[in-house]
């Protein structure tokens, strides 16, 4: 296998972090290479150096052969190196045809953009991913899967000889993670070189040819993965050894809550919205972590939002402790004590240029002041207090928030809402795209607060984090409950066997 | 999707797409339904010459509106151009001695130029448009006053000339400015819906991390922008200084506003990423029937022509707001 794509010896340094330290990888032509590594082990700078985002500081990117300066990422896509991001990086207003085909229009007379033939080689296109939609429609009228493979035909459609993917499976359906896998297939029969980025073990199995873990910018391991077992991969990643990853499992849950008893402090009643919901009712109790299980689109994230306030509902009550919240909104459930950590951080969470402590303190503030005053020495023993439970990782609490790892900036976010003493936690998707040793992290804060008698309730698409961080599972299918799931029936085949609901296996 | 787990959000609901339409529409069947309730109520409105009035009086701010719809989209805002406006006026008047050429040419060359600085500034140092150009408000405004020492200095376009002609003569009873507006607004829409150029613009106002991920020359993009709005502001100022027969220096303040609030009521988001001329030429025209009306009145200070459009801009930015979050929920 020849290489098309290298990184000799490259180093990169941002103020105050070596976040590449003379590392060297090679993508061949032909093959799916996973990068593995936790959160800044510098997987998305290298990514970025690829790509024209940034340049090295040391050594060298040799691309069919020959060293190349990458300047910006227009340089990089001519030379054929495409990349699809983590979160969706198109526009969601301009329709599906426009974000295919932007800046590479096919044209006809005076150079004026053929509509017609852009909508037709569009559809032919996205067919060949078995997405069957109305490509003059805009994007944000398809759900996130879809929107994901329009990224990814995009990427593919340049001409690509390299595919970059970061974490393309976060916001799929098991059946669109089939399509993908497809035709990554597919690519790599053409001879294309894949760089597959995730943090899902399972997927880098089942796609993955070679595998290079990167550890505090360093390449720790890099050869073929089938010679390499879960757990000893997963070593390699942490820098711990196998028998200690082997005695604690790949997941921080401990087995069940027995505190889990008495009054439900959170009774969901009815909550109905059209096409979302229809007459979610369940019950949560101090002590217990609650699941909520489904596909994506079953109304998990909707459900959550709706206690919340976030989405309005045509129908609906919410009762916390006994007192039903007569109105449904964020600053009545804050005032409730129910708080939500939401699926999409970027957008709905962190405020990226705000400090650490400013993150944190956020919500918390009308407590923390006194007649609009914040006082300052409060808010320091509340952040301090908190990065030190959380075990967040920043230079100082003054540091932004941007400039933290992906794990760190959940932690802040679970700080904002855990400062607020609430009785009812909602976590959507806690571990999205976060490291696994950040994961282990919270995957235990999880417990420990539940120990500690907070009701949570936990949506995850991660079926093992499910089913082993839930006492109780509450599986959704188009906006409906269908089936509650406790004690033995936790498992991750009868929870498969629900999520499925209509007698359809999954695949 | 699979069709066995219809996710909600696969299709857009009818209130979706109704909410579409009226961001779309919405201007012109404001404008339409004026216009019809003007007629009925003011005889003098329908006549052709008020139509005709209406026309001209629209054309100078609708050049300006262009260029500015092309900044908003693109996620800018342009506050120069009122002062360019009228810089390119005096410029116009002073150079039409010489003859059409030069007097469209100067202010051509001097306006685009401020706007070039502007998109320079804008797209490389990252600095925020509004300061930006709020700096090539003042700076033109500063430059106009020093030509004129401070309006003393008149300069008179030659009659008879063919600059004069340019904004003075008609054609079926409209001013050439109409025409000319009628023009660039043609070519501007083919240059937004057919170009790529155009095509970029959108995804730069849409998302500007989402379109230089995309290869798109995001900096040129905006340099493009702001050379253009310069150019329409100045175009606009020498049809009007032709129009007037002369270079005017108190022209042109707080007209930046009123063609903001002309793109905004025609359902282009101040945030950017969506838009049309279509909605621009209906706000300008809305603006300009506004105004007719309250002259109409008569009895009616022609200072409130100022509430009824702001009070317009309100109701249109609180209903884009509303349909914007009717088509966002999902």
């Amino acid at each position: 296998m020849s290489p098309i794509a290298e990184l000799v010896g490259v180093s990169k340094r941002f103020p105050g972090v070596l976040a590449l330290d003379n590392v060297s990888i090679t993508l061949a032509r032909g093959e799916v290479h996973a990068l593995v590594g936790e959160n800044g082990a510098g997987k998305s700078t290298l990514i970025k150096l690829l790509t024209g985002v940034y340049t090295p500081d040391a050594g060298e990117i040799r691309y069919a052969g020959r060293p190349v300066s990458f300047r910006r990422p227009l340089d990089a896509q001519a030379a054929g190196i495409s990349t699809i991001y983590q979160e969706v990086n198109l526009l969601p207003r301009m329709s599906v045809a426009s974000n295919l085909y932007l800046g590479r229009e096919p044209r006809g007379r005076f150079g004026l953009i053929d509509h017609r033939r852009m909508y037709a080689d569009a559809a032919a296109l996205l067919s060949q991913y078995g997405i069957d939609v109305d490509v003059r429609a805009p994007l944000q009228s398809l759900g996130l899967g879809a929107q994901q493979m329009v990224a990814l035909a995009r990427a593919v459609s340049v001409d690509a000889r390299v595919v970059i993917m970061d974490e393309p499976t976060s916001s799929l359906e098991p059946r669109e993670v089939d399509t993908l896998f497809r035709v990554v297939r597919d690519l790599r029969g053409q001879g294309v070189a894949i760089m597959y980025v995730s943090h899902r073990l399972d997927e880098l199995y089942r796609i993955c040819d070679r595998v290079t873990v990167l550890r505090d910018g360093r390449v720790v391991h890099t050869g073929p993965l089938a010679e390499l077992d879960r757990l000893r991969l997963v070593s390699l990643m942490l820098g711990r050894d196998v028998a200690e990853v082997r005695r604690h499992g790949l997941t921080r849950f401990s087995e069940s809550h027995t505190a889990a008893a008495g009054e439900p402090v959170l009774r969901v009643r009815d909550l109905t919205r059209r096409h979302v919901l229809s007459g979610v009712s369940f019950d949560v109790r101090p002590g217990e972590v609650t699941g909520l299980g489904g596909l994506l689109g079953s109304g998990r994230s909707e459900t959550a939002k709706a206690i919340v306030g976030a989405l309005p509902v045509e129908r609906g009550e919410v009762t916390v402790a006994g007192r039903r919240l007569r109105r449904l909104s964020p600053a009545a459930a804050i005032r409730a004590g129910i708080s939500l950590l939401p699926e999409d951080r970027k957008a709905e969470g962190i405020i990226p240029e705000l400090s650490v402590r400013e993150n944190i303190v956020l919500a918390a503030m009308p407590r923390l002041s006194r007649v609009g005053v914040v006082s300052r020495a409060q808010q320091d023993r509340v952040v301090d207090l908190f990065m030190k439970r959380l075990r967040i990782k920043a230079a100082s609490p003054d540091q932004k928030v941007s400039e933290l790892s992906g794990g760190n900036q959940q932690k802040v976010l679970l700080a904002r809402w855990l400062c607020l003493n609430p009785k009812v936690l909602l976590l959507d998707e806690p571990t999205r795209g976060i490291d696994v040793g950040a994961k282990a992290e919270v995957q235990q804060l999880i417990d420990d607060l539940a120990q500690e008698g907070l009701a949570v309730v936990l949506i995850s698409s991660d079926l093992e984090e499910l089913v082993e961080g839930a006492d109780r599972i509450v599986v959704l299918h188009a906006g409906a409950v269908v089936d509650e799931l406790a004690g033995d029936d936790v498992s991750e085949s009868h929870l498969m066997a629900a999520v499925a609901h209509d007698g359809e296996a999954p695949e | 999707m699979a069709d066995t787990h219809p996710a909600p959000t696969a299709t857009p609901g009818r209130t979706e797409r109704a909410a579409a339409l009226v961001q779309r529409h919405g201007a012109l069947a404001v404008l339409l339904l004026g216009a019809a309730v003007a007629t009925g109520a003011f005889p003098s409105f329908g006549t052709l010459d008020n139509t005709h009035n209406i026309a001209i009086q629209s054309s100078f701010l609708a050049i300006v509106a262009l260029g500015m719809t092309f900044v908003i989209i693109s996620g800018g805002i342009d506050l120069s151009v009122g002062s360019v406006f009228a810089l390119g006026g005096v410029l116009a008047a002073y150079a039409s001695r010489w003859g059409l050429l030069p007097a469209l040419l100067l202010p051509l060359a001097v306006c685009g130029l401020i706007g070039a600085v502007n998109g320079v500034l804008v797209a490389r140092t990252r600095m925020p448009a509004f300061i930006v150009t709020l700096a090539g408000l003042l700076g033109a405004r500063g430059l106009l006053l020093a030509i004129t020492h401070e309006g003393s200095d008149t300069f008179l376009v030659p009659k008879g000339s063919a600059f004069a002609t340019l904004g003075q003569g008609t054609l079926v009873g409209f001013g050439y400015p109409v025409y000319i507006a009628l023009a660039v607004f043609g070519l501007g829409g083919l240059v937004l819906r057919r170009t790529r150029t155009g095509q970029s613009l959108f995804a730069v106002g849409g998302s500007e991390d989402a379109a230089s991920l995309m290869g798109l020359p995001v900096a040129r993009i905006k340099i493009t922008v702001y050379l253009l709005s310069g150019l329409l502001a100045g175009l606009a100022g020498a049809l009007n200084a032709a129009r007037l027969s002369s270079g005017v220096t108190i022209l042109g303040v707080g007209l930046e506003l009123d063609a903001i609030a002309a793109v905004v009521i025609g359902g282009t988001l101040l945030v950017g990423g969506a838009g049309t001329l279509s909605g621009t030429l209906c706000g300008v025209l809305l603006l300009g029937v506004i105004q007719n009306v309250i002259n109409q009145i008569g009895s009616l200070n022609s200072s409130y022509q100022s509430v009824v459009s702001g009070a317009f801009l309100i109701v249109v930015v609180v209903a884009q707001t509303y349909l914007g979050r009717t088509q966002r929920i999902r």
